[in-house]
């Protein structure tokens, strides 16, 4: 396994293991997770402590007929839920949100490309695709941004990142990825508003582009 | 839990229900869920223990955080459209052999865990509930003083070890 450097902050495994994360970010600490074993950990001790949460909590009595209602539908039958596994270098939440399908990319230009997952008003996660060389158009954010490489790496004003690691950019990182030589660097990456490329495609193109 | 998950034993789940259906629904309605709909919930997540009783390792995780679990999925999926992303599963090798010993270990983290949760100042526990229960954002908990939880930590990590020649050919 690579070395993972740069991890997901305590609070977003906990704000992710308790459900309350906003959907574009729990897709991306889901896929980090999948490939992180030091977050798994991180994730379970959260788990550890909100079953600790629930074994302390006040028992209050349920209904007389309850028990008996579940013990005889025991043996229903069920449909299992589909499972997304690893494909490529796509953990299992990114082909999950993919629906098993390959990403359709679209271009950005100079290259870049981007796969847009999942957008809303609670922000968006999509697929980035950025050739050696390549610099991520330099964007502002509103919010946090996690950015989660898939393959290949990037540098930028704040370190280095490969394959499995995370970039935590709050609102006042101005800062310009450059995808490093090798591979293309295909990047997951979230945001609670909808990124503001300040070059490469002119602001007015941004609602063509969904970006 | 590992009668109901390696020998399907009836007795075991009724007994593992007798504990955790009155806390489970005192744990759902502390956020403010009407009795009749928290015994719905109630429901719901037992059954889900046992037909997935089978995705248990004790190695790992406690009853209780994998019930806990349980049940905020199931009270996620009542709020949302999409549900939460999860993780890939680790598949446990069925030659492993369970290891005892780290199982006990990880017992004792988590009666440390419940020692620790107990003896909060009211309002501290109250917050430490309230982030458990999705009421806090993630900016709100990074603001807060968690439970101690480096020790259960690297006992899981412990746990996970074990599947790590599962996990090598992941990346
Ligand atoms: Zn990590």
């Amino acid at each position: 396994m690579n070395q993972i450097g740069h991890h997901m902050p305590d609070a977003l495994l906990a704000s992710y293991a308790a459900g309350n994360l906003p959907h574009p970010y729990a897709l991306v600490v889901a896929a980090h997770i999948s490939m992180c074993l030091t977050c798994r950990a991180g994730f379970e001790a959260h788990q550890a402590a909100g079953g600790a949460v629930l074994e302390t909590s006040n028992a209050v009595a349920i209904s007389g007929g309850l028990k008996s209602d579940v013990m005889a539908l025991l043996d229903e039958p069920t449909v299992p839920a589909p499972r997304f596994e690893r494909s490529g270098i796509y953990p299992g939440p990114v082909v999950e949100a993919l629906r098993g399908k390959a990403p359709r990319w679209r271009s950005l230009g100079l290259g870049v490309k981007q796969s847009i997952l999942s957008g809303g008003s609670e922000g968006s996660v999509r697929l980035l695709y950025i050739p050696p060389g390549q610099a991520v158009p330099d964007h502002g954010h509103n919010g946090l941004e996690l950015t989660l490489v898939l393959q290949g790496s990037f540098s930028d004003e704040t370190g280095h990142y490969g394959v499995g690691d995370l970039e935590v950019a709050d609102q006042d990182l101005e800062h310009t990825p450059i995808a490093d030589g090798g591979d293309p660097c295909i990047c997951l990456a979230a945001t609670d508003a909808p990124l503001r490329f300040t070059s490469l495609v002119p602001r007015i193109l941004q609602p063509i582009f969904g970006i | 839990m590992l009668s109901v998950r390696d020998d399907r034993d009836r007795e075991a789940f009724a007994r593992l229900f007798d504990f955790f259906a009155p806390r489970l629904k005192g744990f759902v309605m502390r956020s403010g869920t009407s009795s009749g709909q928290a015994e719905e919930i109630v429901q719901d997540v037992m059954l889900t223990v046992w037909r997935k009783a089978g995705q248990f390792d004790p190695a790992r995780a406690q009853v209780s955080a994998w019930i806990y679990q349980i049940a905020r999925n199931r009270q996620i999926d009542m709020i949302r459209k999409e549900g939460r992303p999860m993780p890939e599963e680790l598949q446990e090798d069925p030659e492993t052999e369970a290891d005892a010993s780290q199982i006990v270990a990880l017992e004792q983290e988590a009666g440390h865990l419940k020692t620790a949760l107990n003896k909060l100042a009211p309002d501290q526990r109250e917050v430490i509930e309230k982030a458990y229960m999705g009421e806090l954002t993630h900016q709100e908990i990074s603001s807060q003083t968690g439970l101690p939880l480096g020790t259960i930590k690297s006992r899981i990590r412990l746990g996970l070890e074990r599947l790590r020649h599962e996990l090598k050919d992941m990346r």
